[in-house]
């Protein structure tokens, strides 16, 4: 057990730090400001500097560092401690999989773009049909010549309303087994054929959308790896998002948002810490977030050391989310009424934060393979249960 | 920066484990816990070779001078297995107090023979925590007065360390004392009523002027009994999985149904968390000293929420058969709740969290 970092880390803290002490009040916020630099600039700014797109080649755009996760993690802490937004490395879930699988014409073509924030992309997987049984998708490409026409519809497509390319599966083997009959296709959302409805969700945005195709025409060789492949391909990129989804250093940082929260509001003129039924209910939760904390401490040691860390890793997802949908649930509650305001409303705290989290992190656990899915692969995968018979297999 | 074992502590991971397996099966379990015996007295020799008692003890006095994680891992392994043997109290509460609070003399007195398992100490500090039917327990003039109940590992203890009201802590030899066993749920460890009419004490010197040693005390043996619960529910999640491979039913081995597999999935789920917290909880407590008394109380509370929440689970993949003696699961559950209420329920402990982090 060492929880020390070695001269050579807590020199490259050092660093980050003082990079964050002379920018970090030029950094790109909604509220805005005369001196703030434009997202592009300041992502070309952490880029220079390796704070953005650190691992991804220099001829693709990034910054070329080798590969050493506890520096990407000292990068990622210090952002959130001086709460600065931090850069991006293009889209988490297409960047690493087209680096992995596609080719060398496509790496140029679509990796710097995204990494300098040119380009930004949406995930055309889910269908209507084809949600969780995602392999069961229905939406097809057939080949004419030398383009794609693809016919069918997406639903659930987080910002497709504003998104400048889409990566997306479709059934190009109709007569294959499900698994074998997709493929990964990359285009544009200016292609003819595309129409986008926007979706309101519970929170009263429209950040998804669903996408129809009619006839959208696109060349042959925008697909990512090979024709029939593209479960394979799909699955990359799956196992880049489902890292990022319930990161337990986000989730303690909300959690010290609550802290702050509770010794600031009153009841009756009595602090809400002081109430010893929120407050246990307070420390219940920092338990589970400390415990995830360390599960996360020990995944990245395994992960620096090359080693597959297993079941601590399998329910990352599971419990992260869960956990940010119970925090969200806990500020609401002891805010009383204060927790029913909502839309700019006077007397709103912190902008309405935690209502909006309630709802939003509801549907993280849905996304991204729902919670039922999750147990599913760690019964599974992580304790060797067996598959449930299947359905399909023994009715076919 | 590497958050795990480092092999050192992986090998007597593997050697204590390794040697509770055979020794300490469910049959010797039954034995102690069937036959109203007090511990394995065997294992309890066993383990002393193994240098188990002397875990936090000093070189200097016997011992191997380890830290809390490796006095953890024991302790998981204990409760892996249901040990019957009074490490808590003994091996680790006793030598604690003696550590921080006694002088030369009383240390060269009384830690060589419990790093070597000649004397069992039983701990009586449950007053100072929450006390229920007894008076308190005074100190006069070397001298201690009332009754200490729910003193841990106290059944046919050697000599017992009892926490007074003014926050010292004494050493009392039993001939002083009447002591009676009281019944709990788990056989595996001894609870027993210490009654003291004006028993000669030895008074540990440094814990006359400042509680601080029998917070320490109580803190580690928190965090212990914590580590004794990660192993049961442990143990309970692996049995109810394999059990979920092996019966079948609806002509499905029962791990198949997905409410089965969802059981199974929540407990690791749930679990695994745990052991990451335990290893950082009993590290910060030597390495992070700001942060130990919160992150052992943490543990507690966890563990015995968790604990519980394995136990019933376990035992509800189990079937009719869980709450049958035919598999001895029982003894795991528990044991289970045998670590939660001792040394204060969750709540309580709660509590002391929140004061450790200046929130009250
Ligand atoms: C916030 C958010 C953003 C999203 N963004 C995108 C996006 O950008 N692109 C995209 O393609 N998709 C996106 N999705 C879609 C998301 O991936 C799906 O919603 C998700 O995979 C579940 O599919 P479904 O909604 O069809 O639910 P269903 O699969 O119909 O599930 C309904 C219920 O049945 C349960 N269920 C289904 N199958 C099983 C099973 N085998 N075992 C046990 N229970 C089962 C589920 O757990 C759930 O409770 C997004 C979803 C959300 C909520």
């Amino acid at each position: 057990m060492d929880l020390e970092y070695s001269p050579e880390y807590q020199a490259f803290r050092d660093e980050v730090r003082q990079f964050l002490g002379e920018h970090g009040s030029k950094a790109p916020r909604p509220q805005g400001g005369d001196d703030r630099m434009q997202p592009r600039d300041w992502q070309q700014l952490l880029i220079e500097h390796g704070y953005a797109a650190r691992t991804i080649p220099r001829e693709y755009g990034g910054y070329g560092a080798e590969p050493d996760i506890l520096k990407t993690r000292i990068i990622a802490e210090e952002f959130a401690r001086a709460r600065v937004p931090p850069g991006h490395s293009g889209d988490n879930r297409l960047v690493p999989t087209v680096l992995e699988l596609g080719t060398e014409e496509q790496k140029r073509k679509y990796v710097g773009p995204s990494v300098r924030g040119e380009v930004s992309w949406c995930q055309g997987y889910s269908e209507p049909g084809s949600g969780s049984d995602l392999a069961s998708l229905s939406t097809k490409a057939e080949l004419d010549g030398d383009e794609w026409v693809i016919n069918g519809q997406k639903i659930w497509t987080s910002g497709a309303k504003t998104a400048d390319m889409m990566f997306c599966l479709v059934r190009t083997e109709p007569d294959a087994p499900k698994h074998n009959g997709i493929s990964y296709l990359v285009f544009s959302m200016d292609t003819p054929g595309i129409d986008v409805r926007p979706l309101v969700t519970m929170t009263g945005e429209a950040f998804f959308n669903e996408v129809f195709f009619t006839d959208v025409r696109v060349p042959k060789d925008q697909i990512v790896g090979k024709r029939g492949e593209g479960w394979f391909v799909a699955n990359t990129t799956l196992r880049y998002e489902r890292g990022g989804l319930g990161d337990p250093n986000e989730a303690e940082n909300r959690f010290l948002r609550i802290v702050d929260m509770m010794q600031r509001e009153t009841v009756g003129g009595v602090s809400l810490m002081e109430n010893p039924i929120y407050r246990d209910r307070l420390l219940k939760l920092q338990a589970r977030i400390l415990a995830m904390k360390f599960n996360g401490m020990r995944v990245l040691s395994h992960n620096i050391k090359g080693e597959e860390a297993g079941l601590p890793r399998w329910i990352v997802k599971l419990n992260g989310c869960e956990l940010n949908h119970q925090m969200a649930g806990m500020a609401v509650d002891v805010m009383g009424e204060l927790g029913l305001l909502y839309d700019g409303s006077p007397y709103l705290r912190d902008h309405g934060f935690w209502q909006a989290r309630y709802m939003l992190d509801l549907g993280l656990i849905i996304g991204g393979g729902t919670a039922q899915i999750q147990k599913n692969m760690i019964g599974e995968r992580a304790l060797g249960l067996p598959k449930e018979p299947k359905y399909d297999q023994a009715a076919a | 920066m590497d958050f795990a074992l480092s092999e050192e502590q992986r090998m007597l991971q593997d050697s204590i484990s390794g040697y509770l397996e055979g020794g300490s099966s469910l049959e010797c379990v039954r034995q102690v816990a069937e036959g109203g015996g007090v511990r394995a007295d065997d294992v309890w020799q066993e383990l002393a070779g193994l240098g188990v008692h002397g875990v936090l003890i000093d070189e200097d006095y016997g011992g191997v001078g380890l830290g809390h994680l490796e006095a953890a891992l024991i302790a998981e392994a204990l409760g892996a297995t249901t040990t019957p043997v009074p490490y808590v109290a003994s091996s680790i509460m006793a030598p604690t107090a003696i550590a921080a609070a006694g002088s030369s003399e009383q240390k060269e007195s009384w830690l060589p023979r419990i790093a070597a398992g000649e004397i069992v100490v039983g701990v009586g500090v449950t007053e100072q925590i929450g006390r229920r039917e007894s008076d308190g327990i005074t100190s006069a003039g070397g001298n201690l007065t009332g009754k200490a109940m729910f003193v841990l590992d106290g059944a046919e203890a050697d000599a017992y360390l009892i926490a007074s009201d003014d926050g010292a802590m004494h050493m009392v030899d039993s001939g002083e004392v009447e002591r009676q066993r009281l019944k709990t749920i788990d056989r595996t460890r001894t609870v027993a009523e210490v009654t003291l009419n004006g028993a000669k004490a030895d008074t540990l010197s440094g814990s006359t002027t400042s509680r601080e040693a029998l917070l320490a005390t109580i803190d580690v043996g928190r965090l212990i009994l914590a580590a004794d619960t990660l192993g049961a529910a442990q143990t309970m999640l692996d049995k109810a999985i394999d059990y979920a491979k092996e019966r079948r039913q609806f002509n499905r081995v029962i791990g198949s149904f997905q409410a089965v597999k969802h059981m199974c999935a929540e407990m690791a789920a749930e679990l695994e968390p745990c052991r990451s917290m335990i290893w950082y909880a009993a590290h910060a407590y030597g390495a992070i000293p700001e942060e130990g008394r919160a992150m052992a109380c943490h543990a507690k509370a966890h563990l015995a929420e968790v604990g519980q929440f394995v136990a019933r689970k376990s035992t509800e993949v189990h079937g009719g058969m869980g709450i049958t003696d035919l598999l001895g699961l029982h003894y795991w559950f528990k044991r289970i709740g045998f670590n939660r209420q001792l040394l204060g329920a969750p709540e309580l402990v709660r509590e002391e969290a929140a004061k450790a982090q200046g929130w009250i």
